[in-house]
Parts: C-alpha cells; sequence; structure tokens
C-alpha cells in the first residue's frame, strides 16, 4: 500500500526524525491560509501515488501567499501519471546547501531489508544507480539484529565528513530503519536528506510503501489508506476480497489463481485481443466471489466480452457455475460471455451452466479465442450474443 | 525417484484442527501421506479423526513421532512463528502454505532455517506432490499421475493446470513442487532444479515462473552451466503493467526490472525450450525427452 509524502512524513516524525513542518490542503484557499500562517516562501507539492511529481508540474514555489493560492489552484486537480491530484502538502521552503538519498528497501535477492544511500540526492536513485553505481553504498541489514550503530556511521561517513553531520546522519538512519520495522514498511526513503547552510541535516521529502501483509497488525496504517487515489473498481474489488487490477483492453477476465490469470491475460493477446483486467477470485469457490467478481467486471463500459477461466483443483467448478448463474440472474449480462472449466466436478458445472442457457468447454486456448473474437466483433451498442442470464 | 518427499515421509500437521489444515489433511491421508501427528496449542492428547495423535508443540510431536516434515496451516500472522518452530524442533523440510505472510517476517525465518539445515518451501505455496508416493500441501492428488518429468512453479492453479495436461498427455511426473508467489521464499527454482538434476528418476523439467525478481534468470543461467536435463521454461505476466502486484506478492515489475520479456530472453540464451502458452508444455518436453 502506498501513503502519501505527508503521511510518511509524520510517521517518521514520530521517530525523530528532523522534518520541517507542513499541512495538507485540499482546496487553493487553504494552502493560502496555510502560507500565511507559516510567511515567507512555500513549496505547495502535489499528494499523489507517483513518482516525477516535479517534472510533471506537481511541486511549485511560492514567494507569497497570493502566489500560493495561484499554484494550489493550479495543482489541485491536476492529473499526474493518470492520477487527479486531491491534495497539496504546503510546507516551509528550506535552504538547501545539499542532497543526499537515504532509503531502505526489501531485497528479494538477500531476502533482507537493504540500506541504500547516496551523496547525490534529489534525483531519482535508479538513475544515480544506471549511470554512477560508486555513488551509492548498500547495506543489507540481519533483521534478527537490527541496525547496529557502527552500520548507522558506516552510512552516515559515505553521506558527510563533517562529524557532526555524520552523527545527526547516523541518527536519522536508526530513526528510518525504527520506522521501516515498526510499520511493516517494504520501502522507506528520505530523498532528498538535505543540510542547510547552518549545519543541520533534514529530511525534506519522505516516502513509504507498506506490505499490504501487514495491514492486519497495523489497524493505525491500514487507515491511512486513501481510496480516493484508486480506481473505484479497485477499491471495490479489494473490500469484495478479490485481486482487481484495471487494464486497457476490452476482454474482461475472471480467473482462480493469479498464475493462471496473468497466463490468461498472455493468452488473451497471444490471440490478438487486450486483456481488460487482471481478476483473481482466488482458491476457494465462494459464489459470492463470482457474483462480486461479475459486478466489477460488467461495471465497465470497455468490456466487450467476458472470459471465465476456472481450472477446478480446491475450487469446485461447480460452485462458480452456480454463481455465474446467480450474477447474472441478478444482473443480466449486455455482453457476451466465455465459459471455460475444468477440473473438480466439472460434469455437474456443465450441466448447471447448460441448463442455465450458457454454454461452455474445458479447452483453455479455444475459449481464449473466442472471446477474442466475441469482444473484436462487438456492435456498439450492447448484444447478448454468446449467453445469456435465463 | 523423487525430490523433497517420497515413502519415507513422516508429517506433522500444524494447525490440523482449522478449517484449511483439517480440510487438506484428510486429502493428504486419503493419498496416502504418512500424517504422524497434528499440532494445535491448546489440543494436545486429542485425535484427529481418531487416528492421527495432536500435540501442543511441533517439538512434542516430533518426540513422539519422529516427524521429518512438517507442513504449515496456520493464519497469517502466526505463521513465520510456526515455521521458527518447526525447524528448531529439528524438522528437516518445512512447508509453509499460508498465504499473506509479512515479507519482514520472513527476513527473521530465512536466516534461521540456514542455520538449523532446514529447507523451507513457500510460504504462499501449494506444497509438492511425489505421485504415487506422498504428497504434502494442497496440490490436488488425482490431476498428477507418476513418471519422470519434474515440475517446478511459483503459482498454484498454473501449475494445475501444467500438470492436468501432462498426465492426459500421458506425460507422468517424478516430482511437482510450487515454491510459491512471496518475494522471500525459502526454496528457490535453482534449490528444485538441482534436486531434479541429481534425481535418476527425472528426465526432464517443466518450469513455470512469473514477472517480479531475478529467480528466472539466475535459474536460466544454472541450467547453462550445471544442467543436462532439458529443461522447458513458462512465464506468467507477459502483458503485466509496470509497479502493480498481480495477485502475488513477488510478481510485481520493480522500474524496468523482473519483466517477462527479460526473463523470456534468459531462458533463450540457456538454450532452453520456451513454451509460449501453457498448452505448448507436453510437445516441448516430448520433443526433449525422446532425444
Amino acid at each position: 500500500m502506498n501513503i502519501h509524502e505527508y503521511q510518511a512524513k509524520e510517521l517518521l516524525r514520530n521517530e525523530g526524525v528532523p522534518i520541517p513542518p507542513g499541512d495538507v490542503a485540499t482546496s487553493a484557499e487553504e494552502a493560502e491560509r496555510i502560507a500565511r500562517q507559516y510567511g515567507g516562501t512555500v513549496v505547495v507539492k502535489a499528494q499523489v501515488h507517483a513518482g516525477g511529481r516535479g517534472k510533471a508540474g506537481g511541486v511549485k514555489l511560492a514567494k507569497t501567499s497570493e502566489e500560493a493560492r495561484e499554484v494550489a489552484n493550479k495543482i489541485i486537480g491536476m492529473q499526474i501519471k493518470g492520477l487527479t491530484v486531491q491534495k497539496v502538502l504546503v510546507t516551509p521552503a528550506a535552504d538547501i546547501a545539499s542532497e543526499a538519498y537515504v532509503g531502505i528497501i526489501l531485497d528479494r535477492a538477500s531476502k533482507k531489508p537493504v540500506f541504500m544511500v547516496s551523496p547525490a540526492g534529489g534525483i531519482d536513485i535508479e538513475e544515480v544507480a544506471a549511470k554512477t553505481p560508486e555513488k551509492i553504498l548498500k547495506l543489507p541489514i540481519d533483521t534478527r539484529y537490527g541496525l547496529q550503530p557502527y552500520e548507522a556511521m558506516r552510512l552516515a561517513f559515505f553521506l558527510f565528513d563533517d562529524v557532526r553531520k555524520v552523527r545527526a546522519a547516523a541518527k536519522i538512519m536508526q530513526q528510518l530503519y525504527t520506522a521501516f520495522m515498526k510499520n511493516g514498511c517494504s520501502l522507506a526513503e528520505i530523498n532528498p536528506l538535505v543540510t542547510t547552510p547552518a549545519g543541520d541535516v533534514v529530511a525534506l521529502d519522505a516516502k513509504m510503501v507498506i506490505d499490504d501483509n501487514e495491514l492486519d497488525r497495523h489497524p493505525d496504517i491500514a487507515a491511512l489508506r486513501d481510496e480516493s487515489a484508486e480506481a473505484p473498481s479497485e477499491v471495490q474489488a479489494r473490500n469484495a476480497n478479490l485481486t482487481f487490477i484495471k487494464l486497457d483492453g476490452n476482454v474482461g477476465c475472471v480467473v482462480n489463481g493469479a498464475g493462471l490469470a496473468m497466463a490468461t491475460m498472455d493468452l488473451v493477446k497471444y490471440y490478438g485481443g487486450e486483456p481488460a483486467n487482471f481478476l483473481d477470485i482466488g482458491g476457494s469457490s465462494n459464489p459470492e466471489k463470482v457474483v462480486n467478481a461479475l459486478k466489477i467486471i460488467t461495471a465497465d463500459p470497455s468490456v466487450k466480452a467476458i472470459l471465465f477461466n476456472i481450472f477446478g483443483g480446491i475450487t469446485r467448478t461447480d460452485d462458480v457455475a452456480n454463481g455465474i448463474v446467480t450474477a447474472t440472474k441478478q444482473n443480466p449480462l449486455t455482453v457476451p460471455i466465455v465459459i471455460r472449466l475444468t477440473g473438480t466436478n466439472e460434469e455437474i458445472a456443465m450441466k448447471i451452466l447448460k441448463d442455465n442457457g450458457f454454454s461452455a468447454s474445458s479447452d483453455m486456448d479455444e475459449a481464449v479465442k473466442q472471446a477474442v473474437a466475441l469482444a473484436k466483433a462487438s456492435p456498439v451498442t450492447p448484444s447478448a450474443a454468446g449467453g445469456r442470464g435465463a | 525417484m523423487s525430490i523433497f518427499i517420497d515413502k519415507n515421509t513422516t508429517l506433522v500437521v500444524q494447525g490440523i484442527t482449522g478449517r484449511d489444515g483439517s480440510f487438506h489433511t484428510k486429502q493428504m491421508m486419503e493419498y496416502g501421506t504418512k500424517v504422524v501427528a497434528g499440532v494445535t496449542p491448546g489440543k494436545g492428547g486429542q485425535k484427529f479423526e481418531n487416528t492421527v495423535p495432536i500435540f501442543n508443540t511441533v517439538a512434542d510431536a516430533v518426540a513422539a513421532t519422529g516427524a521429518n516434515t512438517a507442513v504449515i496451516y496456520v493464519p497469517p500472522m502466526y505463521a513465520a512463528d510456526a515455521m521458527l518452530e518447526a525447524a528448531d524442533a529439528g524438522v528437516k523440510l518445512v512447508v509453509a502454505i499460508t498465504e499473506g505472510v509479512p515479507v519482514l517476517d520472513m527476513t527473521r525465518v530465512y536466516p534461521f532455517m540456514k542455520e538449523k539445515g532446514a529447507r523451507l518451501l513457500g510460504p504462499n505455496c501449494p506444497g509438492l506432490i511425489s505421485p504415487g508416493a506422498s504428497k504434502v500441501g494442497i496440490i490436488p492428488g488425482r490431476i498428477c499421475t507418476p513418471g519422470t518429468v519434474g515440475v517446478v512453479s511459483r503459482s498454484g492453479t498454473l501449475t494445475y493446470e501444467v500438470v492436468y495436461q501432462l498426465t492426459q498427455a500421458g506425460l507422468g511426473q517424478s516430482t511437482c513442487v510450487g515454491i510459491g508467489g512471496d518475494p522471500i521464499n525459502g526454496t528457490n527454482f535453482i534449490d528444485c532444479l538441482a534436486a531434479f538434476e541429481a534425481d535418476p528418476n527425472t528426465t526432464a523439467v517443466a518450469m513455470m515462473g512469473e514477472i517480479g525478481g531475478t529467480d528466472e534468470q539466475d535459474a536460466a543461467e544454472f541450467i547453462k552451466k550445471k544442467m543436462k536435463k532439458p529443461v522447458v521454461g513458462f512465464i506468467a505476466g507477459q502483458t503485466a503493467p509496470p509497479g502493480r502486484r498481480m495477485g502475488h506478492a513477488g510478481a510485481i515489475i520493480s522500474g524496468s526490472a523482473g519483466t517477462a520479456a527479460e526473463k523470456i530472453a534468459a531462458f533463450e540464451a540457456a538454450g532452453m525450450g520456451v513454451a509460449r502458452r501453457p498448452l505448448e508444455f507436453v510437445q516441448l518436453l516430448r520433443d526433449r525427452i525422446k532425444q
């Protein structure tokens, strides 16, 4: 789960990381009021789950509160990487002497959290890693022992020479590590970590990604989720315990299992179509999930054909068949549906579907081809060809 | 004969009285797996299905029954502890089925397993099956048949799909292993490939990878340098957008790393057979087994 910059900063402040004050505004007037309260130059920053906010024009300096209002007016409502900006963070501008990068990522290869620090801060760290890898120090941490003081000092000495700044930075490393572990992060970064002309070390921007698997034991963190920053269909799917990702195509896919769901999308593409989504109804055979899945898929106007691909292992295919029948009785389909199912209780499932006016096959490739063809042949006005909710 | 499990596997089920644990324990027993013990704290002294003794701790279960393998069906927040407990009790193969284990928990479990000399499979995996001999986990027994193809995969249902096609085509399996879809797991592709290479009963390997990480690229390098047996690979997620978790916690393209194209290129560079769709495994394996 992504959280906003202002939320990540709050979590870091809780651990004592020095961060300039800031307040969130959802309107230009509010931004003006906050700017007036701080006085002097402020920075107005889009709060949106996307990188490259600065390049996209989502981060602007404002010398006066009036200017803050004008700038906020432009930023709120703007699109950054397809996401609409709803909020801005208004924070006093800092005098910057130098910029560094400090981050922790959960690294698959070493199976540990890895500290990454670089004196070349303020820019995309992946770019630094690609062009000047010698400017990055990586240090895997054994979470059974935690970050040791000498390790924090070693990281800090890679950034600064002045021992006063080194000690300040080492303290921030510890605080960042504590926040990372305590909040169940898969990524936590401060970029930039700046020094001021007065020699203070301060965090000017923060980013945190929380491991979704941690949310059950961190209800306070789970409450930070900003549903307005997500596609409504994805929110609806999550609340129904489905894994759903919206894509650009027109073949709606309902599959059990993530691997098979990906393979099904790939097969749609292989046969010349475009998948409209990734949707995994999971391993259980709860007919309710099928009903919810169909609701979400059919709400998408770009879906021109629906493809079910179910391999019955743990999942009972007759349960899925019942789910399809129930769902289409509640909400009759307006687009054709192609059903492929095989495995556990396949004969029963086929009979249920046939008795209710659906046709189904056990051949995955044939089903995908048929769904692609139907999506392509779809007229502008929706039709009920191919299957119907009797 | 097989890898990791066989007729000598004696199993302790952690979470045996839970909904998933009890259901799958019955399935495993029906398949012929030697389930010798179960563990549910507070239910020690009872029996599962009137036959399998239940213990309060894994240590008690191992002391009383000598179980050499553990399978875990406990909820995600307690799964890491269950893994540590099994390894600490001296179990040498720990299979964690549980989905949703916090990844940071696994950063503590993984090094502990190594120190104890225990193999961890999973978490978030369907387990494994050596057809005709033993099954540990949730892979449906009836889709498999004994034979000589080794199967290793990061996914569940996609594996079932391919195994079922192999079975229908008369290509039996030595062992089918699901290594799981999480970013930090105990056993990777190379561990399984090395075991298949050393197994005299395995003649070829089917490998199903997916987007995210570099496990498949590392495996391709291993296949090129260390393996004589033919391997056919498939990558799921060719149409997956970057930056999104495709169901499995580990199935995510980070920046430009971990794409299907990059993995398929690694397979090709290693001289492996590449299945463009799941259906192609049968023919590609047949061609290679004949040679």
